[in-house]
């Protein structure tokens, strides 16, 4: 099974042995790939009753919780890395979940959409509607995307936060890109963290 | 059986026995008095690894027993769990040996207030108040018993999941997976409360007679069928209740201006009551429900009563957890596996936890249910 590109980029740069801590596991994909080709102790955290039983069903240790609320039980620096992919957007408070990350996590990972891809951006000039593109597929009034960033407001977040940026890949078409321009040219973003 | 329960001996002839083992040294209790010669009947399934690493212990609810997957002797009903352990099922009794004990207390062949006492006579109402870690401390003479030191899994609900939880916490090196449906950590006051009505209710019958009803003519299974029947609702949700019932009449067109069992949902619950006195003894039931009433993990880990921090009582524990809850369990909300699993996050066990949706309220575990199936399957596989 391969791995989403930019889980495929955070599983390559997760240090082996590790303890993570993965906030929207989702159906555990990155999980069980960190736990088989790592060694990693992974933990996850998902909102969909459906997904945790198909995570603990394949054996995964997976908690059903809120990121917005349930990460507060978490202690200081539990993980060597806490893994936030494609959730950020839909969080109601971004900047305190990214707080958290850093918190439970000696490291975070965070991966997300990023509004400012030139097809967005092209929609929304010329279009004059709310973006509906393939990395946004989903109209304004469904989206679970409540809060839409862009690399360089990510970028400002950290700061604010006085995180460091670590690492970032850049992805479009499904491939990795340089970080020239990623601003205007990357569908979806990762940045690995450090406070 | 050591003919310590005359009144569910002379149902029981017919059955074979469970085999029981005796427990070879007084068992300590939290009271502070200990338990001479008690005995643990038991019942196994599927087959002993030579390396005694595949024994999966169930543990049984409230009015449970060891009749895990095989028939019980009284009622001749299929073992309570019969959908869950057995060949090829979730619990699958071709990978593992899996163990059901009746627990102290009880009165299927374990040692309870029916068991007679060392001068003969049954213990009734002098028999020792016991705690669910008396229990699990029963449980794990028995694991002792058979050399098991470290199950496969440890795996209950409802007060199963107490004496699972116990068991993690107690005894942290004996069970490599616990999971725990439909269950918590403590008695709330609203679980005490019912259980209370229950109690007073088998009090209040004339039959029970400060517990010394074994030799009398009359039990006192009006108390006792009282206090199932309350407990019973606690078992159930509204809906599933509407659902079932409603407003329907039993076998009549009109009300009858009366106080017979009219309603169908009145009909039911006699049923399950008049029912439950054929197979359990009043005084177990006021001993285990006791028991349920004083459990609280973190009291257990605290100096102060009624303090302590759930986490202490994990901390450090190598077993993997899985805790499940049901969204119409209004007896062991999913509030409850919540706070349980904000502890063991906080200790950094390894857990998982789900809240499946059921109609069925607390007894939504022993129903049909596939994606409980699925979960039990993947997490003790």
């Amino acid at each position: 099974m391969s791995l989403r590109p930019d889980l495929a980029a955070i599983a390559a740069h997760v240090a082996p042995g590790s303890r993570v801590l993965d906030i929207g596991c989702g159906d555990g994909a990155l999980m069980a790939e960190l736990e088989a080709a790592s060694g990693c102790d992974a933990r996850g955290m998902e909102l969909d009753g459906q997904l945790v039983e198909r995570c603990v069903a394949r054996g995964l240790s997976v908690v059903q919780g809120d990121a917005n609320l349930d990460l507060a039980d978490y202690p200081d620096k539990a993980f060597d890395y806490a893994i936030l992919s494609q959730t950020l957007q839909t969080a109601a408070r971004p900047d305190r979940i990214l707080d958290e990350l850093l918190r439970v996590g000696r490291r975070a990972f965070v991966s997300f959409p990023n509004f400012a891809h030139w097809r967005t951006r092209a929609a929304l000039m010329f279009g004059g509607r709310m973006p509906v593109t393939r990395a946004l597929p989903v109209s304004w009034y469904e989206t679970q995307n409540i809060h839409h960033v862009t690399v360089e407001d990510f970028r400002d977040l950290a700061k604010m936060k006085g995180a460091a940026i670590e690492r970032a890949w850049f992805f479009a078409n499904e491939t990795e890109i340089g970080a020239t321009g990623a601003n205007w040219r990357a569908e979806f973003a990762v940045f690995e963290l450090s406070r | 059986m050591s003919g310590g329960l005359p009144q569910f001996a002379a149902r029981m002839n017919a059955a074979p026995a469970s085999p029981v083992y005796r427990i070879p040294h007084p068992l300590p209790l939290d009271s502070g008095q200990a338990l001479e010669a008690a005995q643990i009947a038991y019942e196994t399934y599927g087959t002993l690894a030579p390396d005694k690493g595949n024994a999966v212990l169930v543990c049984h609810a409230l009015t449970g027993d060891q009749y895990l997957a095989s028939p019980h002797p009284i009622t001749g009903k299929p073992g309570w769990w019969e959908r869950m352990v057995g060949p090829g099922k979730p619990i699958d009794t071709d990978r593992h040996f899996v163990i059901c004990a009746n627990v102290i207390g009880s009165c299927m062949g374990s040692t309870g207030p029916a068991s007679l006492a060392p001068d003969g006579q049954p213990y009734a109402m002098r028999f020792p108040v016991i705690t669910i870690r008396d229990m699990v401390r029963g449980l794990v003479a028995l694991l002792d018993g058979l050399g098991i030191d470290r199950l496969h899994a440890v795996v209950g609900g409802s007060m199963g999941g107490m004496q699972a939880l116990s068991l993690a916490a107690n005894w942290p090196e004996r069970a490599a997976r616990v999971l725990v449906i439909a269950s918590t950590a403590r008695h709330s006051a609203q679980n005490i409360a019912f259980h209370e009505v229950g109690r007073q209710a088998i009090m209040a019958d004339p039959a029970w007679a400060e517990g010394e009803y074994y030799a009398a003519d009359a039990k006192p299974d009006n108390g006792l069928a009282v206090a199932r029947m309350a407990a019973h609702i606690t078992y159930l949700s509204e809906a599933g209740l509407t659902e079932k019932f409603g407003r329907r009449l039993q076998d009549r067109e009109s009300k009858g201006f009366g106080f017979d069992a009219e309603f169908q949902v009145e009909s039911y619950l006699r049923y399950q009551g008049s029912g439950f006195t054929r197979r359990f003894d009043a005084n177990s039931y006021l001993y285990i429900t006791r028991a349920m009433d004083y459990f609280d993990i973190a009291e257990e880990f605290s100096e102060v009563p009624g303090g302590g921090k759930l986490a202490d009582a994990f901390a450090g524990t190598q077993a993997r957890f899985c805790i499940v809850s049901f969204d119409t369990d209004w007896l062991y909300p999913t509030s409850e596996s919540r706070h349980v699993v904000h502890a063991l996050n906080a200790a950094g066990a390894k857990v998982s936890f789900v809240e499946l949706s059921a109609p069925h309220g607390h007894d939504s575990f022993l129903l049909e249910h596939d994606q409980l199936d699925r979960v039990v399957k993947g997490f003790v596989e």
